[in-house]
Parts: C-alpha cells; structure tokens; sequence
C-alpha cells in the first residue's frame, strides 16, 4: 500500500510532475494578459475613463511578464538547457513556439508600447534629474530625444498600431498555455477546445482585478484622491468578463457531466472528495459566485463611494483568489486521478523544497516588488493629478 | 537596429551551441542514437551459457525448464562469461524463487504447473525433491 | 641502379604471386569476415504479448531493473494483475510494480489475469510530438528513445503519454523510460524483459525481417494494442487482451 494512493494507478504515477511552480506559472502569464487588455481598452477602444490606470496596468503587466520564467526555471530538471528550447526549438510541441510567443510580446509589444508611452517623460527626467538617476534616464531614451508635437504624434500613431496588434498577441499569449494543456489527449481533465478560450477569459478577468487592487493601492500609499468614475467603469468591465468567464467553465461542466464518457465518473468523484475544497469551495463559491455577486449589486443599485471602494476591493481580491484556484484545479487535479480511470494519488507540497510553498510565496511577491521599483521609475501619475498622465 | 543585432548575436551563438549533425534523422541530436547503443550489458543470454556449461545445458534442454533461460533463475551474467574465474555467480535464493512462478493462484494461466506450496512441501526447500534444471520427478 | 623494363617486369610479377599466395592462405586458415553492421533502415521493432502465458512472476520487471539500472520506485517495464467480476470495475494491483511477484489473488472464483505493460514504442508518438527541445524521439528503426543529454527535465512527454510508461530519473533528472533495451538489440540480442521471461509470453519482434513470427502472429490471433482509440500508433501487441484493461 502506498501512502497517498487510492485504488489502482500505474505504477509511474504516483508523484505529480507539475506542481505548484507549474501552477503559478499560467497564473501570472493570465495577470500579463489580462492587465494588458485593460490597458488597451483605453488605447483602443477609447474607454477614456481608464485612462488613469493605463500606464499602471503597463506596468503591472511588465512586472509579471518579468517573473513569468522564473516558476519555470526552478521546475525544470537541466534549468540550464532552458535555452535549447530557442535553439533547436520542436515546431510541433506548443512548449516550444510559446517560447518564441513569449519574446515576440515582451519585446515587441509589451517594451515598446511602455517605451512609446513614457518617451517624454524619460527625456524630461533626463534633463532634471542627477547622479547615476540621470544615466539611467539617459540610457532608457535609446538616444531619441526629439520631443516635438510632431515627433509625439508619431509616438501616438506608433503605439496605437503596437496596442492594435498587442491585443491578439496577448490573446495568444495566455490562449497558447491554455493550448498547451488543451492538446493533449492523454488527459480527459485538460483535452478540450474550450481550454484555451477559458483560460484566455480566466487571465483577463484575473489581469483586470490586479491593476483594479493595485491602483487602489498606489492611491492610498500616495494619499491622492481615487477616480471613481475610473473605478467603476474597471469594475464593470470586470463584472462583463466575468460573467463570459464562468459561463465558459458551466458550459464545460455542463457538456462533461451530459455526454459522461469514458472518464467522467473518475473525474466526478475526484472533484467531490480530492477537489472538494479547491474547486467547490474556493474556486466556484468564494472565488467567483461571491465576487460575481458584489459586481452584479453595483450593476443594479448604486451604493456610497465608501461601500463602493470595500467592494470592488474584496472582489478584486477574492477574484485573483479564485482565478488562482482555477489554474491549482486544472493543473493539480489533472494529475490526482490515474489514467487508468481506477485510482487516485496525492499532491504533497514541499515547504522549503525548490518547487515548495516558500519559493512560491517568494516568486508571488516578486513582481509586486518590481511593480513598486516600475512605478518610482516611471511615474504613471503626476504629483496632485492623479486623472492625468505626466506630460513633457 | 536593436532588434536585427540581437538576431545576429543569437544566430551566431546557435552556429557554435547546437550539437553538430542536429535533425540529420529527425529533430534530435543523432550521436544519442550511438551512445544510447553504447551502454552496457548485463544480461548475457542463454546461447553464451551454453558455451561452457553443456553438462547443464544438457539436463536442462531436455526438460519442462528447457525454454527458461538460464539468467531468469541465476541473475545477470554477463559479468562472469567477460571473467568466468573473477566473477562467480551466487546460486539463487531457492526458497523465494521457485514460488514466485510456482505458487499457485488464479490470475495464473490453468495448464501452468502450479502449487499450494506450503501444503505441497511444508516449508521444504523445493531443490530437495526436485532437480531445478530438469524438475520433472 | 638502372632498372630495365625486364627487371620491372620481373619484380612486379613476383610481388603479385606472393600477394595472391598470401591471400589464398588467409582464405585457408579461416581469417573472420567483418561483423555485419548493425543498419537501422533494416528493422522496425516492436513487441508481441500473450496475455494467456504470462504468470506474473516479475522476471522480466527485476531483469529490465538490473539491465537498465532502473531507479527503485519507477518502471519501465510492469505487470497489472486484474480480478475482473461482472457488472463492476476491475480489481487490479501492481505491488511494486511486480518486482517481487504477487501476493497470491485473494478471490478464487474471478476472471483473472496477468498484464506485462512497457512503452509501446508509438509509430506516431503523442510524447515525441510535445517535446519542445528534440530530446525524446523516434529512432530510424522504430524505437522511442530519450536523449540525457539534451533533456530539459519539463516532463511535458510525462503528460502527454497515455500509457503512463515515463517518469523522471530522480537523479539525472532527465526523463528515462524503456528503451527496448536498444543497447541490447543493435547488437543482436533480444531485449532483457523477453530473455527472462520463462513462459515466452513475451516476445521482441521485427515487423522489417519477413521471416518473424510477428506476422503469423497477427495473422493468425485477435490482437489489440492499449488504448487504440488514442491512435498512438502503438507497436505492442496483444493476444486475447480482455475489454476490462486499461
């Protein structure tokens, strides 16, 4: 009898190969994509009343994009041969072109739209700051110092051409790890088409609570007066993803529990004993059904700016909560039950392990960190106008 | 101009890090084809047995044992036919091998010679009565 | 020395009789010809089980352990035993893989049988195909096999095999599984689990040689591969698998 093991599993299965740094993994990638829609609501679509966290949620998807490898990095087994994957990558595994996804949107999109939009203040901050503040100012200009109205109307045209096809690389972005797990037939849990699109959703509904939280935040550390127009029309654009989020993952238990095929009773009693806590209780009730609900209230009534503020902020809060349940379920759960259909197996975590808890407490805070270290950087807001973006 | 530089930076490290001959066969590196051929042995097999020990081979070419080969019962060998007199095989542990085949259950085929040995032998060594290469009393 | 066009002739005449005496007497005394090299477009291996002989006794699992140093805890090679009693899910158990046999069955009156299970050395592999380096492949004759020393250790091909024949090398940390004892068969032999196994039921075939018992075999027996509906491309055979395995 093996520790851990419930009825009968193939012999290799009984350790999980993706764990909780796997877990992490598509969780933050979401959090780029989805805080770059945002950002591109504005942009785009000139929902003006988000201006005010635009550059934020730049920053913010900059940030996570940064830590993004590292989960990875620590769970590989050669680490150091990670650079293969660029090299002799395989055309046919989606691992391997998401590799090259990845790049194509951290420079191409995600470091230029940033640099376009910051340009005049960098070059501002080149001429009035000192010391080595002044060469990294200069050195972040890339030599281009023209500042003119015509040279910024370039700078517009540029990055709104940049954000237009952002929008689809961030689609593929987080579509591509949804694809990942999607493709692959061996695992009823994860085989499905939809799995890309929900994850895709999943990522955007996460992405947008982030730089919802955090712009919050910023403005209570700043002591700067919150837009609430801002507020609110994030919060609704929350509430609309949301609601095409959690029909996606219905209609995906609908369709399984209708057609129950081959894997549907091992998969059912796994969610109803082994994934009881992640998926019912944390995921679907705590972490969507209620956040869902104090969205939905602020759709139909109108309540005071103080109740307002505590309910966007515990829905934000419990959303980035659930939507990491979610990605815990997929990963996780695809890999309690055996493929035989016959048995179970158990997922320990490691406490100080390299793919434990506290390496991934510690990646988790990363990019707040760095969102902070982004921020003193590049300011997003002027001292005292927290509704305009600095101006050169 | 950034871009096309770190392009050529990249092509020129791939040149030197790639494994030489990559995707000769398919999309690997085909010199793993000659090391994975290259590892070790360590079963001999039945025919290299047979080379020195016909006495053996003799009893046991006649008998119900004659299509088991000799390493399923003595363990790797190939050490010993490398340096028969530096390596010597132990004999095997009688008293769990033969059961492992012999013991009778269910799940076992029901021509399969076959026995409740604690009832057959009463914990009797089975090379007492029977003579392992040829068993037949 | 000058050397006249009759001496040349002279010489050059001596030195061919010599050289055709030396060869006729290398012929005589029996020097070896040359071991035939081992050509990969020769051969298509795979393997063929017979369910109704296998015993269960866990030969082929200690000698593929032995042969291929094989971590303890992980198999590349394993036997299910399955009580299958009508109207329910099968019983089934694999007590360390098998290494050690099994405990004698506990229900006497089930159908019950013994199932050798190894990789399946997939033609279209799903493993070889998520492999985002190149490090897991399909050899030219027909091998699935793993390159150490390009593996990055993600274990995306752990996923993506059906069978569940892979696993993580604990120490190398690269992905290991059954080889086919490649090592083994390039040279002539037959893989460690098939010389081990006292009843025959299994058995390394070459789909490529006309003269293999492969294809009487699948001429002449209901076979099936593990899951076909995953359209694998599976190379291992079975004779008489039940519908209750998995």
């Amino acid at each position: 009898m093996i520790p851990g093991v419930d009825g009968f599993i193939y012999p290799n299965e009984v350790e999980l190969q993706w764990g909780l740094l796997v877990v992490l993994y598509p969780y933050i990638t979401g959090l780029v994509a989805g805080a770059f829609i945002l950002a591109s609501l504005e942009r785009v679509f000139k929902v003006e009343a988000v201006r005010p966290t635009y550059r934020l949620a730049l920053l913010t998807a900059l940030a996570f994009l940064l830590v993004a490898p590292l989960p990875l990095q620590l769970h590989l087994g050669h680490p150091e041969r990670s650079l293969e994957m660029y090299l002799t990558p395989h055309r046919s595994s989606a691992m391997a072109m998401f590799g090259f996804v990845y790049l194509w949107y951290l420079m191409v999109v995600l470091l230029l739209e940033i640099w376009l939009e910051y340009r005049a203040d960098i070059v501002r901050l080149a001429q009035t700051t000192t010391g080595w503040q002044r060469l990294v100012y200069k050195l972040l200009t890339l030599g281009s110092e023209n500042v003119s109205p015509e040279a910024r109307r370039i700078d517009d045209k540029v990055s709104y051409v940049v954000t237009v096809i952002g929008i689809p690389s961030a689609f593929l972005l987080h579509g591509y790890v949804g694809f990942i797990f999607g493709s692959i037939k061996a695992n009823p849990w994860w085989s499905s088409p939809l799995m890309p699109i929900v994850f895709l959703f999943s990522a955007m509904v996460s992405g947008i609570a982030a730089v919802l939280a955090l712009y919050m935040a910023f403005m209570k550390v700043k002591k700067m007066p919150l837009d609430m127009g801002c507020l609110d029309t994030i919060a609704k654009y929350l509430f609309y993803t949301f609601v095409i989020d959690f029909s996606l993952e219905l209609l995906d238990l609908v369709q399984r529990t209708y057609e129950a095929d081959e894997s549907f009773r091992t998969l059912d009693f796994m969610v109803h004993t082994r994934l009881w806590g992640s998926q019912v209780i944390l995921q679907i009730c705590v972490g969507t059904l209620l956040p869902l609900a104090l969205l939905a209230a602020n759709q139909l009534w109108k309540f005071s700016e103080l109740r307002r503020k505590a309910m966007y902020l515990t829905a934000s809060l419990l959303t980035m909560m659930g939507i990491f349940a979610m990605r815990w379920n997929v990963v996780i759960g695809g890999q309690l039950f055996s493929k035989s259909f016959l048995g179970y197996t158990t997922y320990k975590v490691g406490f100080a392990a390299r793919e434990g808890l506290l390496s991934a407490i510690g990646l988790m805070a990363l990019p707040f960190i760095i969102v902070v270290v982004l921020v003193k950087l590049l300011p997003p807001w002027a001292e005292g106008k927290p509704s305009e973006n600095v101006v050169g | 101009m950034v871009l096309l530089g770190g392009v050529v930076v990249f092509l020129a490290i791939r040149a030197v890090v790639v494994p030489k001959d990559f995707g000769k066969f398919g999309h690997y590196r085909p010199g793993a084809l000659e090391t994975i051929s290259a590892r070790s042995i360590a079963y001999a097999g039945h025919e290299q047995c047979l080379q020195c020990h016909d006495q053996e081979a003799k009893l046991h070419g006649g008998g119900m044992h004659a299509k088991v080969s000799c390493e399923t019962c003595h363990g790797p060998l190939a050490k010993h036919t490398d340096d028969p007199t530096a390596n010597v095989p132990r004999l095997p542990d009688v008293a769990n091998l033969c059961r492992r085949c012999h013991e009778k259950d269910a799940a076992k085929p029901m021509g399969f010679h076959q026995v409740d040995t604690l009832a057959h032998s009463q914990g009797t060594l089975c090379n007492r009565c029977h003579q392992p290469h040829n068993p037949q009393l | 020395m000058d050397l006249s066009r009759r001496d040349i002739f002279k010489i050059g005449g001596k030195l061919l009789l010599l050289a055709s005496a030396g060869a006729t007497f290398d012929e005589i005394l029996g020097a070896a010809p040359p071991p035939e090299a081992y050509r990969m477009a020769d051969h298509w291996w795979g393997m063929i089980i017979d369910i109704d002989k296998c015993i269960g006794c866990g030969s082929c699992v200690r000698a593929c352990a032995q042969e291929n140093q094989v971590p303890a805890g992980f198999f590349r090679t394993w036997v299910e035993r399955y009580q299958v009693e009508e109207g329910k899910q099968p019983l089934v158990d694999s007590p360390n893989g098998a290494m050690d046999g099994f405990p004698p069955s506990k229900r006497t009156d089930l159908k019950s049988f013994f199932v050798p299970k190894l990789c399946n050395q997939c033609a279209s592999s799903p493993c070889v195909q998520v492999c985002p380096v190149g490090a897991t492949f399909v050899s030219p004759d027909g091998v699935v096999l793993v390159d150490e020393t390009y593996c990055l250790g993600c274990r995306y091909c752990v996923q993506a095999c059906p069978y569940g024949c892979r696993y993580l090398h604990p120490q190398k940390r690269t992905v290991d599984k059954c080889t086919l004892c490649y090592h083994r068969i390039t040279k002539g032999l037959t893989t460690a689990c098939c010389e081990n196994c006292p009843t025959g039921a299994r058995q390394l075939v070459d789909f490529k040689n006309p003269k293999d018992a492969v294809h009487e075999f699948l001429r002449n027996n209901k076979v099936e591969v593990l899951k076909p509906y995953m359209a694998t491309g599976a190379k291992v055979y079975y004779k008489d698998l039940d519908g209750a395995v998995r």
